[in-house]
This record gives C-alpha cells, structure tokens and sequence, in this order.
C-alpha cells in the first residue's frame, strides 16, 4: 500500500507540485537578485566614481601634493594646484567642532531617556528625537544662513557668521538626535540585572550609572559617537550653506572654511566634463567613500559586537 | 533610643538628593538639545507662515523667482519620488525578504549587509557623483527625472531594507514552521503567511523612505534638478524643477529674494517631512498596540 507521502515523491514530471517548485526556485532568485544588489550598487559606485576621476588620479595627481598642499586652486590658467588640505582642515574643524557639542549633550540625553525619564514622557522624548533626525540637511542649512548667522553675530559681535563656529552649531544639532538615539539603544541592551545587582549592594544611582551602566554600554556608545561623526563628515547641503564657503585652514572658530563635500557641491557644475577640474572633484570623492567607507565599518563592527555579546 | 529603625539614614537622604540633582543635571541636558531646535522651528513657521497660500502652493515662480509660488518644484518632488519608489521598494522588499528568510548568517550575508550600511552610510555628494558618472553620462540618460530617481533610490533603498528586516524577523518563526509543515514551498509560505503579517511595517518603513527621498539635494543637483524651468516636466526624460534644491536656490543664488519667501519653502519643505514622519511613527504605535502575539 503506497502512503501519500510515495505519491507525492513519485509524481511525474510537469505536475503541481514541479509547477510550485519551480516558482520556489524562481522566487529565490529574484530575492538573491534583490540580496546582491547592494553590493552591485557598491562596485557600481566605486568604478563609476574612480572611471570619471581616473585620468586625474593617473596622469595630473601629485598624491603628496593632492594631499597636503593648502593650495586648491582649480580654477588658475596657468598653474592650477589641486591640494585638498585646506578642505581636509575645513571639514575636520566643523565636525570636531560639532562633536564636541553633540556628544555629550547626545550622550546625557541617551541617559536621562534610557536611566531616568519614565512612562509617556518618555516616549514623547524619543518621539521628538525621531522627529529631529527626519529635518532634511538643506533645511538646515537654510537654517544656518539665516538664523544661525544672525544669532552668532549678534552674540559674539563679529561682521560675518557664516563659518566653523556656524557650521559646527548647525552640524552638531543635526548629528546630536542620530547619536542619541543609538547610544539610547546601547543603554538599553544593558541587562536590567547590573542595574539591580549594584542597587542591592547599595549603590547611588549616580554610582549605578557612572560605574555600571556606562561602562557596560561603552562600545554601543562609541559606535553611536562614529555613526554621528560619519554623518558630520558626510553632509554636504548644510556645510555648504553655513560654513561661509572660503578655502583656507582656520585659524579661529570664527573663519570661513570650506569643506570637501561642498566643494564638490559648488564646483561640479560649472566644470567642464573630463578636464583636470572635473577629475579633481571626483578625486574628492573618493577619498570621502574611503574615509566613510572605514568609520561606517568600525561602527558596524563595534555595534554589531555588542548585539552579540 | 527611642529613634524609629526605619528612619532613613544621613546616608540615604544624601544619595536621594544626589539623585534629584543627577536627574536634574541630565534633564537640562536633553532641554538644552531640544530646545534650540524647538525656537528655531517656531522661528521658521513665523516668518514663512504668513506667505503660505494656496497661490504660493500652486503657482509658478515668477519675476526671476522673487515672487509668486512653488508649484513645479511641489509637483518635480513629487515626480522624483514617485519614479524613485518605483525601483527602490521592489528591490529593497526582496533584499529584505532574502535577508530575512533566505540567508543564512555567513561572509556572503555579512558582506549584504555592509554594502547596505555602506549606501546608508555613503555620503549624498558621493552619490551624486556616482548618480552622473554612471547614469547621466555611462547609461546616456542626460540629466533628468529618471537619472535623479535612480540616484534617490540607490541612496534610500537601505531604508526600506532595514524597515522591511525589522517587520518580516517579527512575524514568530513559529508561523514559518507550522506553514512548512503543511507542505507548502518557501513562497507559498512567505507569500500567504509572512508577508500578509509583515505589510504595515513595510508601509511604515517605505513612508519613511518617502520623507528621505524629499529632503535630499545633492543627489539631484547635477544629475536631473534644475534651477528653474519656465514648464513642467511631461516625461522622465525631463528635467524637473524639485522643492529642496529649489531652497537652496531661492536661499542662496538669486539675488532680490524677498525674505520671507525662502522661509516658506522651508517651512513647506520641513512640514511635509515632519508630517510624514509623524504618520510612520503614529502608524507603528498603532501596529504595535494590535499585535496579538
């Protein structure tokens, strides 16, 4: 006596039940396709950004100059320089600037959500932080040209306020609710049990935060810190508009800087396609994929490593 | 010694007040972060609030975009989503879905996942290098519409994806195995069981796309926005006016701008993203309160 199960096995071939495995299999595939297509993406972004600056990088670069000559002078007829040091000390100085404001005031926000806030204010907190994350980077750059710029100027009396100090604030503000949000997520991995055990043995909660919770959340809050300094580093509409858009290396957090997105912002479109010029800015943009490429990574790592564990 | 044993201690009062004190210190801390923002917010809704009209809304720039509305750059955004969507949702639905229910947790699988970091993590200048590289010059697209989306999509799939993830890994497992157990293939099972469950999380995560896709600028400045167009676009070869780059225009590059028109772009521009954010986030309060398991 065959069993149902021997029927199904031994169907022929063209039956309902190929017709099915067939669409299984087709399905599959359609999702793998979907799976690789980010790294398709990648590669596509690398050959396409490294094919247009390729003639520069093999044939005009000067990679000690490329890389430390504060002369960015693409535009001069007969001695162009390309040196990107001084758009390397400008969006060094704005996103150093803004993680200095951002980090610890992110990090006591992360803590008062995640240590002392509690029921719907709570809530409405990482709502608000959510919501702050969402502004768009060129309202924010409206924002520093226009707000910003007359507070610094009111406040520390100086002519301009378009600058680090201007970009930093309005880079800070914008990066501020990202790191929040994800050293918030690191504190809460840490298990209620630490919380409770140092309580029991007597501890404040200063002690119990300070020397437990923190330490224990350490590396989630130093991949939130490189995730925010990623997007810092990254932003271009928002430099752009409130860094006040001159190439030098600052001397003071007043100074108009540029950084290396917004030079591409501003340059790419009125260069001509192929010249040195145009492989120049894709130069730029390369070294930015690379830099982003490896703080992305040590984030992921970092973050992944306590999802872990 | 009449005193009461439970009393608290010198010691316990101190660690209260150092309690109150600790609380107070990481309160101002978050006021501090969130108060700026707060006045800046109100700062914008008062100065671009009284120029908002349904003239502004609907009707073209005029006199060297100094006066009149923000029409075409409204209807090229909404042209540059909806095109963007078209490719994103679909590839980051199944990158998701082969993520979630195909893979298995090795190089390969870690690898998808940091090229999806990378494109989140990528910077938007990048990508619109990328977007003309490869779209408006290798492909021969030109610059417009499709070009523009193209570039979106690629930057806001990751989006999708992690929303998508997030939604499919909270369907049980359980559902999976009782399914497979009943002889159905792994799309039989996806399709009728996982997916039906995991839909509302995916709409929210692809609402949430359509607020990142609106406020993006320098993906599209060179590779399908312009300036200012007398028309509007009539296909996807077309280039389009859009309403963040038309920010940064009105903000920066024309001269004579009155100054409460840039004010109402933005508030336009900000209040769209806010109230799409605001209807994912309400959208998965709600899930969250109807889930039965």
């Amino acid at each position: 006596m065959t069993t149902k199960q021997d029927a199904a096995s031994s169907l022929p071939p063209g039956s309902q039940l190929d017709a099915d495995w067939f669409t299984d299999k087709f399905v599959m595939l359609v999702m793998f396709i979907g799976g690789i297509s980010a790294i398709v993406f990648i590669l596509s972004i690398i050959v396409f950004v490294v094919e247009q600056g390729g003639v520069f990088i093999f044939e005009t670069m000067d990679i000690q100059e490329f890389l430390f000559s504060p002369r960015w002078r693409p535009t001069s007829e007969w001695n162009a320089t390309y040196g990107i040091l001084a758009l390397i000390a400008g969006t060094a100085s704005v996103t150093g600037l803004a993680m200095v404001i951002a980090i610890p005031f992110s990090l006591g926000t992360a803590i008062y959500i995640a240590e002392f806030a509690d029921g719907k204010f709570r809530e409405y907190l990482k709502i608000l932080v959510e919501l702050l994350a969402a502004i768009p980077s060129v309202v924010w750059g409206f924002i520093g040209l226009s707000i910003m710029n007359k507070v610094v100027i009111d406040v520390f009396d100086v002519p301009v306020g378009l600058g680090v100090l201007n970009a930093g604030l309005i880079l800070g503000l914008m990066a501020a609710p990202i790191i929040t949000s994800i050293a918030e997520d690191a504190l809460k991995a840490v298990p209620d049990g630490y919380r409770e055990a140092a309580e029991a043995m007597g501890a404040s909660r200063w002690e119990v935060v300070f020397k437990v919770v923190l330490p224990a959340a350490r590396n989630g809050l130093l991949g939130a810190v490189l995730l925010g300094l990623g997007r810092g580093f990254g932003e271009t509409m928002a430099v752009l508009m409130a860094s006040g858009h001159s190439v030098h290396i600052p001397e003071s957090i007043f100074d108009s800087v540029r950084a290396l997105t917004a030079t591409i912002a501003a340059e790419l479109g009125e260069t001509a396609q192929g010249s040195e010029h145009y492989g120049a800015l894709f130069t730029i943009g390369i070294f930015l994929f690379i830099v982003t490429f490896f703080i992305n990574l040590a984030a992921d790592l970092i973050i992944r490593d306590i999802r872990k564990g | 010694m009449s005193s009461n044993i439970y009393a608290a201690t010198d010691l316990n009062l101190r660690k209260q007040k150092n309690e109150k004190i600790l609380r107070i210190l990481f309160l101002m801390m978050t006021l501090m972060l969130i108060a700026p923002v707060l006045i800046i917010l109100i700062t914008l809704i008062a100065k671009g609030g009284p120029i908002l009209s349904s003239e502004f809304l609907f009707e073209f720039p005029r006199n060297g975009m100094t006066e009149g509305g923000i029409f075409p750059a409204l209807l090229g955004t909404i042209w540059l989503v909806a095109v963007s969507l078209l490719v994103s949702v679909p590839l980051g639905v199944a990158a998701a879905l082969y993520l979630s229910e195909y893979s298995s947790d090795n190089w390969f699988t870690r690898l998808i996942n940091l090229c999806i970091i990378n494109l989140a993590g990528v910077p938007s200048i990048v990508h619109a290098l990328h977007g003309f590289g490869a779209f408006v010059i290798f492909a021969g697209m030109g610059t417009s519409i499709l070009a523009a989306s193209l570039t979106l999509a690629i930057m806001t799939m990751p989006v999708v994806i992690v929303a998508t993830k997030e939604s499919l890994q909270s369907v049980p497992h359980s559902f999976r195995v009782a399914c497979w157990n009943m002889g159905a293939t792994r799309w039989q099972t996806i399709r009728q069981v996982v997916l039906p469950n995991a839909t509302s999380g995916i709409l929210t995560g692809i609402i949430l796309e359509v607020s990142r896709t609106v406020g993006e600028t320098a993906p599209i400045m060179f590779t399908g926005a312009a300036f200012f167009l007398p028309f509007l676009p009539e296909s996807i070869m077309d280039q389009t006016m859009a309403l963040s780059l038309h920010l940064f225009v009105v903000a920066t590059q024309v001269p004579g701008v009155p100054d409460a028109l840039p004010y109402g772009v933005a508030l336009v521009l900000i209040g769209l993203v806010l109230l799409l954010n605001a209807v994912s986030i309400a959208f998965r309060m709600y899930l969250r309160g109807t889930k039965k398991w």
